[in-house]
């Protein structure tokens, strides 16, 4: 087996799966300081209970984030030590500055929010999470400085076969970040929005399933009680109505500003990979058209067998370009120029290993990237249109008494997360057969690009990659069954899971000594 | 020649020195957690003194890695893809204890318990005995090329180096860890480590000094690596009677001198090859061969100056926050949530 197509399925995998958590701890971390500061301003007791029930999924997720972020650091040099060793000059720094500067903010004020109620001054307390929540904010800063660099090098110049940093600050500003940071982050808070709502409306949907919450000949709410089930008082309606709200408004806000920074995102990637684009687009012939539907052999490699079969004249220019007529290159006219500027056959130098004088494939897999944009967006523009739906159906103050409504709204916490999945994996796959992608713009440097196929560790065999990937993989997948069943157990268990201590059935033994003693920490693992 | 590399070693060693003395005692705790403990009463107080700050102390492994990343990818490149296989354990390793210290009190359930028990305890063992064995190689060699890649199979690395780096580590966790209970807890536990310890520290630091004695001896030694070994022997020696008097905070701060003099020492004594190739000395890594360009360096060390005191002070704030022992009585009754649902319905 081909220790470079392995390792290339690790990344892949470790690196999508670790996208699964990280979202959803940048958005959620920001709603929950949100509400966390509206307790503390103003005292009413349903933003503690959103801040607990919501800060609560937000560890159980925050946690495996953590876990799997660990991997990311360890395998560049593990099992891509030929590119650590190109680019060592330049990546290593975003990295060591996400540490210093970003992780041991996040997670050392984490750990004082998490033990830090009754014991920490309210307002120091509620600091504690802002602060971790804008470390997570600027790690996934540092570790865009590290990608958008991957996409688009600059800051260096090329000295003896290597790009060495001569300003880090061109690193720090480089235009695909300052694109990609605000997208991947709306990208963050649109996952948070949708887990709002969907989970919230789960809880509404069991308070009028469990006859408490009923609604008038209006359809109005008539919110009701039910004392012997812990959690379920009149307060608790109003936690999930406000969560719902919210949640579906940062969805839809969310979803508005990853469109607005996506398509700055087409315009500079027409500019600086203009295959991936084409490769998007199965844009075979240079035109003006946005490609709606295109059927035929995608995976072909070969443009032959690739049929548009609803195009939008103009639409195409429109997002790279910004107007309506001017022509964007395909494929068919790139592939040569490519071929002419960084060959057809991989070099004869020992760092490709076997693989040297190998014929270079410029177009990416088309049916990922074509795939890939299309779900990005579509999964995206979906979640934001239910959230408008769901603000229009609940604008009487609960949801409908319809299980299938419920589970569609569960299910629909996914899609923004599909969303995020598809985008990275198209970018990534989409810069292809480039790990790092030559800059084409006059202002790159000539030389500083490298082929995937020369990253790998020349010393690492298939077995130990193999090996990894089997490990990890299933520790993975365990993993991620654990935190669904965690996050479902807590979620089903509402706002009294949360704060047992405040809905804790009385105890009439007279017993409770341990309860009443002061010195009780508030919270213990 | 140019003082920046050397600033960097300096600054690498620093970081896994830290990392050493913080995570020392957070791994120390999690293999108390399965051998130490009598009940799981224990093992709440236990986990609950590292609870607040483990993670990050974790982010000193993470600093670390990705400074020698920053500054010498060369050394980064070549250690971690000839160390492969153990950094595979590691990072398993890392992944469940970090998840286990999280969910293990999430649901009340004696399997769902005993199994995050396990994966703190044995993940906090495999994570120290695989760093240690790191540690000992990038400090004694491992057979690399002029390109710097491994020559072998995914096994040269499994020497007996390696393995008395991985029990040096383990070792010096285990009493890092007791000593740090004994300091921090009351009741049974703090009694029960505080025989432990002075019974334990003789035989678990050996094989740290033993690392010492054989890197200072593989490289004929320097004056200040010796000085360091000499220090570190002092600081273990006076931790050890401070234990065995119970004298808790002055025992840590021995155990804690030792360690960082010990690790001090070896860095010394290695100084300025990071990573020996056991093929031909002219493929060592060093650092002069293997750091980044005065640029980088440069950058990274302003970044470093100014962030690293601040990272010290607010780290040490958290530790002052949650200052106090923690004892039985102070923990909460573990609850588990509950389906906030109508059993029979309306």
């Amino acid at each position: 087996m081909d220790p470079l197509e392995i390792a290339r399925w690790q990344f892949g995998i470790t690196t999508v799966y670790h996208f699964m958590m990280v979202p959803l701890t940048l958005g959620l971390g920001l709603l929950v300081a949100i509400l966390h500061t509206m307790w503390v301003r103003t005292g009413d007791e349903k933003w503690l209970r959103m801040t607990k029930f919501w800060g609560k999924l937000y560890l159980v997720n925050f946690i495996m984030g953590v876990a799997t972020g660990i991997v990311q650091e360890f395998q560049f040099g593990m099992a891509w030590s030929e590119y650590s060793r190109f680019v060592g000059d330049v990546f290593g720094a975003p990295l060591a500055m996400e540490g210093l500067l970003a992780f041991f903010v996040e997670s050392t004020f984490l750990g004082l929010w998490i033990f830090g109620w009754n014991r920490l001054p309210k307002k120091v307390h509620l600091a504690t999470l802002w602060l971790a929540v804008i470390g997570s904010w600027i790690s996934a800063y540092f570790i865009l400085a590290a990608n958008s660099w991957m996409q688009h090098p600059v800051g260096v110049e090329f000295v003896d076969g290597k790009p060495v940093l001569v300003d880090i600050w061109a690193v720090l500003t480089n235009n695909t970040l300052l694109a990609a940071f605000p997208h991947t982050m709306a990208g963050a808070v649109a996952v948070a929005g949708g887990f709002l709502l969907g989970i919230s409306w789960y809880h509404l949907w069991r308070r009028r399933r469990d006859g408490i919450d009923t609604v008038d000949a209006k359809g109005r709410v008539i919110v009701g009680e039910a004392p012997e089930i812990p959690g379920r008082d009149r307060a608790d309606h109003r936690v999930w109505i406000t969560s719902l709200r919210i949640g579906a408004v940062v969805a839809i806000v969310g979803f508005g500003a990853v469109a607005i920074t996506g398509d700055i995102q087409g315009k500079l990637m027409y500019e600086q990979q203009p295959l991936k684009m084409a490769a998007a687009e199965a844009a075979c012939h240079t035109g003006t058209s946005f490609s709606v539907l295109s059927i035929g052999e995608l995976g072909a490699q070969d443009c032959d067998k690739v049929t548009p079969v609803i195009e939008i004249p103009g639409l195409l220019s429109f997002l790279a370009k910004g107007d309506f007529t001017t022509d964007v290159p395909g494929i068919n006219e790139l592939i040569p120029e490519y071929e002419q500027q960084y060959g057809t056959t991989l070099p004869d130098d020992p760092m490709y290993g076997e693989r040297a004088g190998q014929e270079i494939q410029y177009l990416p897999i088309m049916e990922v990237t074509y795939w890939g944009f299309r779900i990005m967006i579509g999964f995206g523009a979906l979640a934001a249109f239910a959230a408008a739906v769901a603000l229009w159906i609940t604008r009487k103050g609960t949801v409908p008494n319809s299980k299938p409504l419920m589970q569609l709204a569960i299910f629909g916490i996914l899609a923004p997360f599909g969303a995020n999945a598809a985008g990275w994996i198209f970018t990534e796959m989409g810069r292809q057969p480039f790990v790092v992608a030559p800059n084409p713009n006059p202002s790159g440097v000539d030389g500083v690009f490298m082929f995937t196929a020369a990253a790998v560790s020349p010393g690492v065999d298939g077995f130990e990659i193999v090996f990894s990937l089997v490990t990890l993989g299933l520790v993975y997948l365990i993993l991620m069954v654990v935190e669904v069943i965690l996050l479902a157990r807590y979620t089903r268990a509402g706002i009294a899971g949360v704060m047992p201590e405040r809905f804790a059935p009385h105890d009439d033994d007279g017993d409770d000594d341990a309860e009443k003693r002061d010195d009780v920490l508030a919270f213990a693992y | 020649m140019d003082a920046l590399p050397i600033v960097w070693f300096v600054a690498i060693a620093v970081l896994w020195t830290g990392y050493i003395l913080l995570e020392g005692f957070d791994l120390g705790v999690g293999m108390h957690m399965l051998f130490s403990a009598r009940d799981d009463k224990d093992r709440r107080v236990m986990l609950n003194t590292i609870g607040p700050v483990w993670d990050g102390n974790e982010v000193w492994l993470l600093t670390a890695g990705a400074g020698t990343f920053a500054a010498f990818p060369l050394w980064y490149a070549s250690l971690f893809s000839t160390l492969y296989i153990p950094l595979v354990l590691v990072l398993l390793g890392l992944i469940l204890r970090a998840v286990a210290i999280e969910y293990r009190g999430k649901l009340v359930s004696r399997s769902w318990t005993r199994f995050w028990d396990w994966s703190i305890g044995l993940g906090s063992a495999v994570v120290a005995f695989g760093l240690g064995a790191g540690l000992a190689l990038t400090t004694t060699g491992l057979p690399i090329n002029e390109n710097g890649d491994r020559v072998g199979g995914p096994f040269v690395w499994l020497t007996p180096v390696a393995i008395l780096g991985g029990l040096a580590l383990v070792g010096f966790c285990l009493v890092h860890g007791a000593t740090f209970l004994a300091l921090k807890t009351d009741g049974p536990v703090r009694e029960r480590m505080g025989r432990l310890v002075p019974r334990l520290a003789p035989i678990a630091l050996l094989p740290i000094a033993g690392w010492a004695i054989l890197v200072e001896l593989q490289g004929g030694g320097n004056p200040l690596s010796w000085t360091l070994l000499g220090l570190a022997v002092v600081a273990g020696v006076l931790g050890w009677f401070f234990a065995r008097s119970r004298r808790e905070g002055r025992a840590f701060t021995g155990f804690a001198a030792f360690g960082a003099l010990g690790a001090g020492s070896i860095f010394a004594a290695v100084f300025p090859v990071v990573l020996p190739s056991t093929i031909d000395t002219a493929y060592d890594l060093t650092i002069w061969n293997a750091a980044s360009g005065t640029y980088t360096l440069t950058v990274m060390t302003v970044v470093t100056a100014v962030a690293l005191p601040i990272v010290l002070a607010y780290q040490a704030w958290s530790y002052w926050v949650f200052r106090k022992r923690i004892a039985p009585h102070h923990l909460p009754e573990a609850h588990d949530p509950v389906p906030a649902v109508r059993t029979t319905a309306a």
